[in-house]
């Protein structure tokens, strides 16, 4: 099911009396989330991802703005007949129930003639079981299970009604970490199985990355940039994106543009056209430095971690901006660790320029 | 070792004392007298040992009528007080303007002495020579004819009692239940809601076992605490309870040892260990049904 939200607004009154300006939750959301795609929703906390999430879901209600499943308008349907499931963070699981009455309590809620015989309700609870896997331990009260079962019975619980569209609200920010690895091939799994068009919340930028078909970034409540995780992550639209998506983290320096040359503090780094005059933060990826005797980039070096594949070069720069200087570089550009300076090459197409003030990407051509 | 040991008693030794000096021994004591027939507190003699105290209380006609009342006031008052507390919590839990406003009122009774409101209570149904009371009037009013309530036929004087009854125990109640009704997590709520559950089956399935533990906790001394009752009657129909025919088994212990036909500790204490028995039963009933209902 395509999932559409057009100009979608959410805006809470402020807890604040005194001031009397809402709160801008979600701001202006139009996208479209194409049939069958897994969409990781990321952002950083408070930057209103759930909101979005229960607007979709039908918890809360928007302020303006439509929401479409396929051509429905849903805006105003509540969620049990907009055919959503949703897997909470905590769970949610009823504690009182055996994970098999879990499963079995969206069927019972089912009236008129939707409503199923106990047999059929068996068949959908035992089906969705076997798909997250969870067939054995259908007797079990859900404090008997471990994290990972508890989210499969909950993802489980979510899916036993077919729903048009899954959400999941950081579906692995309760798990510890070899889990977490496990369970988002999980979700891949179970999302490629189904074909249900599924949306998850993440502030885990890796976790976006790795499984989703398409990943929209916010902060703030406004939608950054939506597009393919490598489309983003090769060609971020501005400063906050490029910053968010990456590990380690990209390396901002302070620079600027002059006669077609990029400077970064004294050293010049790259010759660039179409970009003018002007000041400009300069973002490197960890993986855009080649060390190079005679590189224009000259950093100090402060330390070398080696990591099995890769070596990680800690460095220092006069005009780096953030707060550790890393360059990723493949184990066979050896580093001489007793030298004082580290010079780098620098790869054009893991170099993003950005605006001083707007933050706004850049456009330029390495010459 | 065997010095922690000793440190521990140590420590225990003032509760320990405490507890049995005006706690265990008196129980001992109660239940050593209760055999005791004839037993005078004056000369401290004693008749002889055996089942006299017990048959004589249980052939007692104003002892069977306490234990009737007793029952009766249990019966009504424990389900009917529990339920509709749980009704008001509900209801105040899903208010949002005024909530403490009402809260606070519905907790009011609470910090009210007994003796005050079952004055007010007098007012409400009381007759007098001057007016038949407020509730007769209003009966008046819808074409009925006046009850005496405080000195009248049996069930209009059950009824004051059963109803100051659930008034009075109430407001605890509602505390209980608008604290555990809040500490609901709200997502279970929201999860239910996703999955379009009905309201009564939101209450029944999810709220109910949720906050079983408190209903069973305010069941259990809902029971121990109506089957204890005293002091209202007291408040609403004078301390001659006997003569009023509304006497409780407390109040026929508290006649024996100190009312008008008082000074028979012997059958106050039979009378006492009845009661216990009585109540250990209940509880224990209790008990066995909560391990299968309550969820913790």
């Amino acid at each position: 099911m395509k999932v559409r939200l057009q100009n979608l607004t959410k805006r809470y009154p402020n807890r604040n009396r005194k001031i009397h300006e809402d709160v801008i939750a979600v701001s202006d959301f139009t996208f479209e989330i194409p049939d069958g795609m897994l969409i990781g929703l990321l952002g950083p906390s408070g930057c209103g991802k759930s909101t979005t999430l229960n607007l979709i879901c039908g918890l809360e209600k928007p302020t303006e703005g439509k929401i479409f499943f396929g051509e429905d308008d849903v805006t105003d349907l509540p969620p049990e007949n907009r055919g959503v499931g949703l897997v909470f963070q905590n769970y949610a699981l009823y504690p009182h129930l055996t994970v098999l009455q879990n499963i079995l309590f969206p069927l019972q809620n089912l009236k008129g003639e939707k409503k199923l015989s106990k047999e059929a309700m068996l068949e959908k609870a035992t089906a969705a079981a076997k798909l997250v896997q969870i067939e054995a331990l259908l007797e079990r009260k859900p404090s008997e299970l471990s994290g990972g079962q508890q989210q499969r019975v909950a993802i489980a619980r979510a899916l036993v009604k077919m729903p048009r569209v899954l959400l999941l609200d950081e579906p692995l920010s309760n798990l510890d970490a070899r889990l977490r690895l496990q369970t988002r091939e999980e979700i891949r799994r179970i999302q490629r199985e189904t074909g249900i068009t599924t949306v998850f919340v993440t502030h885990d930028q890796e976790e976006a990355m790795s499984i989703s078909d398409m990943i929209v970034v916010m902060k703030a409540g406004v939608l950054q940039q939506i597009g393919k995780p490598q489309t983003v992550y090769d060609d971020p639209v501005n400063l906050f994106v490029a910053k968010f998506l990456g590990t380690p983290p990209i390396n901002i320096f302070s620079g600027r543009v002059r006669g077609g040359t990029l400077y970064v503090g004294e050293d010049a780094v790259l010759k660039v056209s179409g970009a003018e005059d002007r000041e400009v933060w300069v973002g490197i990826r960890p993986e855009g430095f080649i060390p190079r005797e005679d590189g224009p980039l000259r950093c100090a070096l402060r330390a070398v971690e080696v990591m099995g594949r890769d070596t990680s070069v800690v460095g220092a720069h006069g005009a780096f901006a953030g707060e550790t200087l890393r360059a990723i570089i493949s184990a066979e550009n050896r580093v001489d660790e007793s030298s004082a300076e580290v010079r780098f090459a620098l790869r054009p197409n893991k170099l993003f320029l950005f605006d001083k003030v707007s933050e706004a990407r850049i456009p330029f051509t390495a010459v | 070792m065997k010095s922690s040991g000793f440190k521990a008693w140590l420590y225990l030794l003032p509760a320990i004392a405490f507890l049995g000096v005006f706690m265990v021994y008196p129980l001992i004591d109660v239940f050593i007298y209760s055999f005791e027939e004839g037993y005078n507190s004056a000369s401290q003699t004693v008749f002889g040992v055996g089942w006299f105290n017990y048959s004589y209380v249980l052939h007692d006609p104003y002892f069977l009528q306490a234990v009737k009342n007793t029952l009766i006031l249990v019966i009504i008052t424990v389900p009917l007080s529990t339920g509709i507390a749980l009704l008001i919590s509900v209801g105040l839990n899903s208010i949002r303007p005024l909530k403490e406003l009402y809260q606070t009122v519905y907790f009011l009774p609470y910090v009210t002495n007994t003796l005050a409101v079952g004055l007010v209570f007098m007012i409400l149904f009381k007759k007098t020579s001057y007016t038949d009371g407020m509730v007769n009037l209003l009966i008046n009013a819808f074409g009925g004819s006046s009850v005496d309530f405080i000195d009248g036929p049996y069930w209009a004087k059950m009824f004051v009692m059963c109803f100051y009854t659930i008034w009075v125990v109430m407001p605890f109640k509602i505390l209980i239940l608008t604290g555990a009704l809040a500490s609901v997590d709200q997502t279970y709520y929201n999860a239910a809601r996703v999955d379009g559950t009905g309201k009564w089956r939101i209450f029944t399935r999810i709220t109910l076992p949720m906050i079983s533990p408190m209903i069973f906790y305010l069941i259990i001394t809902g029971f121990i605490g109506a089957f204890k009752a005293y002091s209202d009657e007291v408040a609403l129909f004078g301390t001659n309870l006997n003569a009023a025919g509304m006497n409780t088994i407390v109040g026929y212990v508290y006649d024996m040892l100190y009312g008008d036909s008082g000074g028979y500790p012997s059958y106050a204490s039979a009378a006492a260990l009845i009661l216990f028995a009585i109540v250990l039963t209940i509880t224990c009933i209790n008990l066995l049904v909560s391990k299968k209902k309550v969820i913790y």
